[in-house]
C-alpha cells in the first residue's frame, strides 16, 4: 500500500482512497482530493515536512502526517 | 415561502452576496464595486467576517453588497464556512455573486456547485482572466456557460475591466423569479436516490422549497448541522435513512465522499471541454521559478533571515534614519519654533505658549516626527503580504513552529504583529484549531509593533547613539524569543492537545499592485493620525495640565505637580526595574492607551536633557524590555477580547504580559547591576 509520503519529488499518483476521519477528511476532499484525482508531489520544506502537491492545477501544501493518510497507486 | 417562488420582485433594494475561494480576489472585486477600501491580501484568508457596502452604478438601483469570508465549501467546519454557510441560508440573499478565479477552474466550480444548491439566482464573475490569457490558456466562456447553466460574466477585478456588465447581469437577475431550479449534476444512482430523500421531505413539508436538493444532499452527507436543524421524528429519521441506506458504501469511501467525488466529476467533464491549456505539462511559469529558489531546501532558511534583514536594515539603517531626520527637523525647528514665534508675536500668556509647545508640539510632534520611518516598515510588510510571500513563510517555517506547538499558518499573524497588534489578531481567525488561536493571541503582542518603534528610538538617541542598531535588533530579538518561550510554557501546560493539521494553499506570487498596497498603508496613516488627532493630543494635553499646575490649580515645576503625586504613588512598582522616576512611570499608564504615547509623555516630562539625569543606560534598556513586553495598547486589547471570545483569557493574557514585563525588566537591571559592581 503506498501513500503519498511515498512518493519522491516530481512523481506522481493517482489517488485510490483516504484515510484520516471527520474535518481534517472533509477538508482534504473539499481541496480536491477525491478518489481518481492525479497528485503531483513538486517540493519539500527545508526540514522535508510539510510537502507541496500540485493537485487539479493547483498547489497545496500539507505535512507528512496527512500526506500518509492519502492512499495512492503510481 | 413555497408561493413565493413565483413571485417578480418589485422591491427597489438589491441584496448581493459575494461568495468564493479564498484569495480569488472577492475583496478587490467588493472594493471595485462599493469603491470601499477593505484590507487585501495574498494569502487565503484575508476576510475574516462579513463587510457590508453600497454598490455604485449609473443603474440607479440600490444594491447592497455583502463581502463574505473566502471558503472552499459550505461544510460545516471552520469558522470562515460557518459565516458565509448561515448568510446564505438565513439572510436570503437576492442575487449570489460567485467569484472564480480562472486560473484555479476546477477547485473554484466546486464550490459554485454546492452555491448552485441553494436554489438562488447566481452569477458567475470569471476573475483574472487576463492573468489566464497570460499564462495562455483559454476558456470557452460560453460553452462553460452552456454546460453549467449559470450565467457569466468574464472579469478582472484589479483591472476594473467587466464590472459594470456584472452589475447590469445582477440588476437583470435580480429582477426575475427569486429561485431557479436546480440542475441535477450527479449520477443517476445518486440521483434517484435525493430524489426520494427531496419527496420523503415534501412530505414532511419542513423544508425550504428551493432549497430541496441542498438539504437532501446535506443530509445524504450526514450534516450534523442539517439534521440537527430539522425537527425529525423517529419513524421521518429512518424514513430518510432507508433511501440513504440504499446506495452501498465500500470500504473507506463515505457518502460525503461520494458527493464531493461526483462533484468534481461533474466540474472534470465540463473542463476537459471548456478549458484549452496551451502551454506543455513542464512549463514553469514565473511564479514557479521564483518559488523554486524561495522555497529551495537549502536557500529558503537564510533567504527568509535575508528578507528579514533587509527590512530591519530599511526601516532602521540609513534611508528610515534620513526619513525621520528630515521629519524631526520639519517639526521641531520649522513648525515648532514658527508656532512658538507666532504665539510670542501675539503676545500670548506664558501658559498658553507652554501649553502648545511643551504640551502639543512636543508630545504629538515627538510622535508624528517618527511616522515616516513607521510608514517605510508597514510599506515592506504589505509588499511582503500582497506579493504571496506570506504563505510561503508558513509553509517554511511549519516543522520549527511545530517544535513550539504551533502551526505554520500562526506565522502570518505573527509576522504581521511587527506592524500592528490589532490586524494580527484579528488574523488569527484562520487558525481552525482553538487552542492554536489562543496561544497565537497570547503572544502575538510580544512581536514589537510598529507603535513602540518612537519610543525605543527616543531612548536610544539619549543612551545607545553608538550602539542604536544592535540595541533595536536586540529588543526585537528579545520579543520572539519571549513568544518562542511563552509558545512552550502554555503548550506543556494549559493549552496542551494535538497540532491542528496543516492544509494550507499555496496562491501563485502576484505583483503587489500600487492601488491595493496604497490601500494598506492609508490605512494604517489614517489609523495613525485619527489617533495623533485624539489620543495623544488628548494625552499630551491632559499630562502637560498634570504636570504644570498642583492641586490647587496654581502653576508649579513639574516636581510639585498633581502629576509627580500621582506618578510617585505608582513609581515604587519599578524601582527593582531601575527605573522608580516617576516621570517613566506616567509614560508607561499613557502607553495603554496608545503605545506611541509613552514617548509623547516622556517628550513632555522629560524637558531638554533632564532624561539623561533619570536613567542610567542599564535602566533605559531595562525600561526598554518593559515597553517591548508589557500589555498592548487598548485598541489591540480589544480585538484580543473578541477573537479571545473569553473574558478570562483576555485577563489571563493582561496579567501575564504585566508580569513578564515587570519580571523580564527587573531580571535585566538586577543582573546587570550585579555584574556592572562585579566588575
Amino acid at each position: 500500500m503506498k501513500t503519498l509520503n511515498d512518493l519522491k519529488l516530481g512523481q506522481s499518483g493517482t489517488v485510490i482512497r483516504l484515510g484520516s476521519s471527520g474535518a481534517l477528511r472533509r477538508r482534504i476532499i473539499d481541496m480536491g482530493i477525491t478518489p481518481g484525482a492525479v497528485i503531483k508531489k513538486i517540493k519539500a520544506a527545508p526540514f522535508g515536512d510539510p510537502v507541496v502537491i500540485v493537485v487539479r492545477g493547483y498547489e497545496l501544501s500539507l505535512r507528512i502526517n496527512e500526506a500518509k493518510e492519502i492512499i495512492i497507486e503510481e | 415561502m413555497t408561493q413565493k417562488s413565483e413571485n417578480v420582485r418589485t422591491k427597489n433594494k438589491i441584496s448581493v452576496v459575494l461568495a468564493g475561494n479564498p484569495n480569488c480576489g472577492k475583496t478587490t472585486l467588493f472594493n471595485q464595486l462599493t469603491g470601499s477600501k477593505q484590507y487585501v491580501g495574498n494569502w487565503p484568508g484575508v476576510t475574516v467576517e462579513k463587510k457590508s457596502g453600497k454598490v455604485r452604478n449609473n443603474l440607479n438601483k440600490n444594491i447592497e453588497a455583502v463581502d463574505l469570508p473566502g471558503i472552499y465549501s459550505l461544510s460545516p467546519y471552520t469558522p470562515e464556512e460557518i459565516v458565509t454557510r448561515n448568510c446564505l441560508l438565513n439572510d436570503d440573499p437576492d442575487v449570489i455573486i460567485d467569484i472564480v478565479d480562472a486560473t484555479n477552474l476546477e477547485r473554484n466550480l466546486y464550490l459554485t456547485t454546492q452555491l448552485a444548491e441553494l436554489g438562488r439566482p447566481i452569477v458567475i464573475a470569471l476573475n483574472m482572466c487576463d492573468l489566464l490569457e497570460k499564462n495562455g490558456d483559454k476558456i470557452d466562456v460560453a460553452l462553460l456557460e452552456a454546460k453549467i447553466g449559470i450565467p457569466i460574466v468574464p472579469i478582472s477585478a484589479s483591472k476594473n475591466v467587466g464590472v459594470d456588465k456584472l452589475i447590469e447581469k445582477v440588476v437583470q437577475i435580480s429582477e426575475k423569479s427569486k429561485y431557479v431550479p436546480v440542475k441535477n449534476i450527479y449520477s443517476p444512482v445518486v440521483n434517484k436516490t435525493l430524489c426520494e430523500i427531496e419527496e420523503a421531505l415534501e412530505e414532511i413539508k419542513q423544508h425550504k422549497y428551493h432549497r430541496k436538493r441542498w438539504t437532501a444532499v446535506k443530509l445524504f452527507e450526514g450534516d450534523r448541522v442539517t439534521w440537527a436543524h430539522y425537527d425529525f421524528t423517529q419513524a421521518q429519521k429512518e424514513h430518510i435513512n432507508s433511501h440513504i441506506e440504499e446506495i452501498n458504501i465500500t470500504k473507506n469511501i463515505d457518502r460525503e465522499m461520494i458527493i464531493a467525488d461526483e462533484r468534481y466529476k461533474y466540474i472534470c467533464s465540463i473542463t476537459d471541454k471548456v478549458l484549452t491549456r496551451r502551454r506543455p505539462a513542464d512549463y514553469l511559469s514565473i511564479s514557479d521559478k521564483i518559488d523554486n529558489i524561495v522555497t529551495n531546501r537549502f536557500l529558503a532558511i537564510p533567504l527568509f533571515l535575508a528578507v528579514m534583514l533587509l527590512v530591519f536594515t530599511i526601516t532602521f539603517g540609513a534611508p528610515g534614519t534620513l526619513l525621520r531626520d528630515s521629519a524631526d527637523y520639519f517639526i521641531n525647528d520649522v513648525v515648532g519654533s514658527g508656532v512658538h514665534s507666532l504665539l510670542v508675536s501675539m503676545g500670548a500668556s506664558e501658559w498658553s505658549q507652554s501649553l502648545v509647545t511643551d504640551g502639543i508640539v512636543a508630545g504629538v510632534g515627538s510622535v508624528i516626527s517618527f511616522l515616516p520611518q513607521i510608514m517605510l516598515l508597514f510599506t515592506l510588510l504589505s509588499l511582503l503580504e500582497d506579493s504571496g510571500y506570506m504563505s510561503r513563510a508558513a509553509f517554511i517555517m511549519d516543522k520549527l513552529l511545530r517544535y513550539i506547538g504551533l502551526s505554520g499558518r500562526a506565522f502570518v499573524p505573527m509576522l504581521m504583529g511587527f506592524g500592528c497588534t490589532v490586524p494580527a489578531v484579528l488574523a488569527t481567525r484562520t487558525l481552525e484549531n482553538p487552542k492554536d488561536k489562543r496561544l497565537t493571541i497570547l503572544i502575538t503582542p510580544f512581536m514589537s509593533c510598529s507603535a513602540k518603534m518612537p519610543v525605543y528610538l527616543l531612548i536610544i538617541s539619549y543612551f545607545f547613539a553608538d550602539s542604536g542598531p544592535l540595541v533595536l535588533f536586540g529588543i526585537y530579538l528579545l520579543g520572539v524569543a519571549v513568544a518562542v518561550l511563552t509558545a512552550l510554557l502554555f503548550k506543556s501546560t494549559i493549552l496542551k492537545g494535538k497540532n491542528a493539521p496543516f492544509v494550507m494553499e499555496l496562491p501563485p506570487y502576484r505583483m503587489p499592485s500600487p492601488k491595493s498596497l496604497w490601500l494598506h498603508i492609508w490605512e494604517r496613516l489614517k489609523d495613525f493620525l485619527v489617533r495623533a488627532g485624539t489620543v495623544l493630543l488628548g494625552a499630551s494635553v491632559l499630562v502637560w495640565f498634570l504636570q504644570s499646575f498642583d492641586f490647587s490649580l496654581n502653576m508649579v515645576t513639574p516636581d510639585e505637580s498633581m502629576l509627580a503625586s500621582i506618578g510617585k504613588f505608582i513609581a515604587p512598582v519599578f524601582s527593582l526595574c531601575g527605573f522608580g522616576d516617576w516621570r517613566a512611570s506616567v509614560s508607561l499608564v499613557t502607553g495603554i492607551a496608545a503605545k506611541e504615547s509613552v514617548a509623547s509623555t516622556m517628550a513632555v516630562l522629560y524637558s531638554g536633557t533632564s532624561i539623561l539625569n533619570s536613567f542610567s543606560a542599564l535602566s533605559a534598556f531595562s525600561f526598554l524590555v518593559f515597553v517591548l513586553l508589557y500589555t498592548p495598547c487598548i485598541a489591540a486589547l480589544s480585538a484580543i477580547r473578541r477573537e479571545m471570545g473569553s473574558a478570562k483569557w483576555t485577563a489571563l493574557a493582561i496579567v501575564y504580559q504585566l508580569a513578564v514585563a515587570w519580571f523580564a525588566s527587573a531580571f535585566v537591571f538586577q543582573i546587570g547591576t550585579l555584574v556592572t559592581n562585579l566588575f
